[in-house]
């Protein structure tokens, strides 16, 4: 198959790129002529929001790293003096956490925007598989992150989080002091940590983006009412008639939710940085102590649920190792969801009963667990994730059966306005 | 392109041959890499023997010493202390410190080398926390029948004065003990097994 340069035969200067680079063909495909379904609502926001964080998080990340200063002597002090004494740079800080949080938010939404709509079913499942990717180096970088500063919550949270490692039988804990580079969380693992976080996870996220949004704009965007809008098609044309082209059409929709999430972004930046102790800790504001765990130790809340199944789960045969098991495969089972739906409809507007349940239990147990993950440990925290926990899998695990169980509605031919 | 007097086996062998000299190239570039990551002879210099001083160290008290960068805890332990080790044995998970997170030579069921000093790392065998010392007694915030102990902020494990681990906690085993000797009767050199006569 041969490439012909320039096929849209444009003059001038962009004739002379055209000719040499697909500009304007790559304008058109994704944007100009990339043809969006016209029924998308609120909850279409968030892709290009989570676009909007990722560069947040880059451009400020750029900046912050000039003045940071990476190794167990020098961060706490230089993020202080971030915070102090470099203009503005405590507004960049707050925005590149703040941003963190935002991140998962958005993140968050957009995973609940998949579930409800079928966005992951066929052809789409692979637009799901580099979306779970997407959230697993999510998790990785924010944890590298949040280590950073080297508080003395990030301290302890990285022996937590490493120390996951040394669950594992036989190998484990030579395998911890392999990847902290030392017998204990040090300057060597705040190096590595750092060169994690600002080279190759970026490097990893960017270009799983792109795979994400490239293999969304192979098969088309689903939407709300999960019709294939490619199998309606104005013959004369051969654009779907319910298509309309992303830009100018959702190009402009989004700055309006752009500027509605900007509002929110800034209000916290300026007025509740620390997002309550839930964004920034209170025992991240004192230098890392060797010795001194502090009193209530809890990952950042984006972790909560999934730090709730970690504690959920007792030990057992001597060793600890079930809570790591049962927390990653909580990740892990995000990516066979596209398999385990066995429904003839993808919308959760055409789903059954047993679904829409399903998916309002999963939602609520999801915040629940959450909100637990976060409390100091005690019997009824305890009770609370083991219940939650096996909800979160139920929900997974028995799809195959209610999805294919349950009567569905009939999908209309065209979306509905 | 013409294949014509092209001798396959010897292509197909040379193809093979090429492949696996250049898989065995990248696995050995991949060494010095991975290698990297291990402790530095900087850190592990700084895993070196620790003493400690124990001369004025108060009994029902507690003394933090820092060897290979963890929490090293030498506990005085008072009889009454001791005798509470006894109390709470029914709720241990390995009260007769069977699993061996103490070295050999430690036997006694106080898991010390002399009973009233416990030497222990102060790291939670669940996920490395350092547990808070909870001597006072009775808690019934943290059990009903505590005798005093380690209760750890992070994931709610319990340990009793002798870093042993309570039942029905994350923490699947006692605290361990690191080596130690005596040189003398007060001074403890920790990170060292005893001389044996």
């Amino acid at each position: 198959m041969a490439i012909t340069p320039n096929p849209y035969k444009t003059t001038g200067a962009l004739g002379w790129i055209d000719d040499r680079f697909p500009l304007t063909k790559m304008w058109k495909e994704h944007l100009s002529e990339y043809y969006a379904p016209k029924n998308f609502n609120f909850w279409y926001f968030f892709g290009s929001l989570a676009l909007l964080v990722l560069v947040n998080q880059l451009l400020t990340g750029i900046f912050l790293t000039m003045h940071y200063k990476p190794g167990a002597e020098t961060a706490f002090d230089s993020v202080e003096y971030i915070m102090r004494d470099v203009p503005w740079g405590n507004v960049i800080r707050y925005m590149h956490s703040t941003g963190a949080s935002a991140f998962f938010v958005v993140v968050f939404m957009h995973m609940f925007r998949g579930l409800m709509y079928g966005s992951y079913q066929k052809p789409r499942e692979l637009i799901w598989v580099f979306g779970a990717l997407i959230f697993l180096v999510l998790m990785a970088e924010a944890f590298c992150g949040y280590v950073l500063p080297w508080g003395n919550m990030s301290y302890w949270g990285a022996a937590v989080i490493i120390n996951l490692f040394g669950t594992i039988p036989f190998i484990g804990p030579d395998l911890v002091v392999w990847i902290q580079g030392d017998f204990v969380p040090s300057d060597a693992t705040l190096n590595r940590l750092f060169s994690i976080h600002v080279i190759a996870l970026p490097f990893v996220l960017v270009g799983l983006v792109v795979a994400h949004i490239l293999a969304l704009h192979e098969v088309g965007s689903n939407n709300p009412d999960g019709v294939e809008i490619k199998k309606n098609k104005d013959p004369a044309t051969g654009i779907p008639k319910d298509g309309i082209p992303f830009h100018p059409y959702y190009t402009v929709k989004d700055l309006v939710g752009v500027a509605g999430f900007l509002i929110i972004f800034c209000a916290v930046i300026f007025f509740m940085p620390d997002g309550g102790g839930y964004f920034l800790e209170a025992p991240n504001f004192t230098p890392a102590s060797q010795t001194n765990t502090p009193e209530h130790i809890t990952p950042a809340w984006y972790f909560g649920t999934y730090y709730a199944m970690l504690r959920a789960t007792p030990s057992f045969a001597g060793t600890q190792i079930w809570g790591v098991i049962v927390m990653g495969a909580a990740v892990v089972i995000l990516f066979f969801v596209p398999w385990l739906d066995k429904s003839k409809v993808k919308s959760i507007r055409y789903k059954g009963v047993l679904s829409k349940t399903a998916l309002g239990i999963f939602a609520v147990n999801f915040v629940v667990l959450n909100y637990y993950g976060l409390q100091p440990p005690s019997a009824l925290v305890q009770l609370v994730s083991q219940i939650g926990t096996v909800i979160y899998f139920a929900f997974f695990l028995l799809m195959p059966w209610y999805s294919a169980a349950e009567t569905t509605k009939p999908v209309p031919d065209r979306v509905t306005e | 392109m013409s294949n014509e007097g092209v001798d396959g086996n010897r292509r197909r062998f040379l193809t093979a041959a090429t492949s696996v000299f250049g898989a065995a190239g990248a696995a050995a570039v991949a060494w010095p890499f991975l290698a990297s990551l291990k402790p530095s002879a900087k850190a592990r210099a700084l895993g070196a023997p620790v003493i400690a001083d124990i001369s004025t160290l108060e009994p029902g008290m507690r003394a933090t010493y820092l060897w290979r960068g963890q929490p090293i805890w030498i506990v005085r332990r008072t009889p009454e202390m001791l005798a509470g080790l006894d109390k709470v044995a029914g709720q241990l998970v390995d009260p007769d410190s069977k699993t061996q997170q103490q070295p050999a030579y430690i036997t006694d069921k106080s898991r010390a080398l002399k009973p009233e000093f416990m030497v222990m790392k102060g790291v939670c065998t669940h996920l490395g926390c350092s547990p808070i010392l909870r001597a006072d007694h009775p808690a019934p915030e943290i059990d009903t029948n505590w005798q005093g102990g380690f209760f750890c902020p992070c994931h709610g494990s319990k340990f009793d004065l002798a870093g042993r681990v309570y039942k029905g906690v994350p923490a699947p085993s006692n605290i361990i003990v690191p080596p130690h000797r005596y040189e003398g009767d007060t001074v403890v050199v920790i990170g060292e097994d005893p001389k044996t006569a």
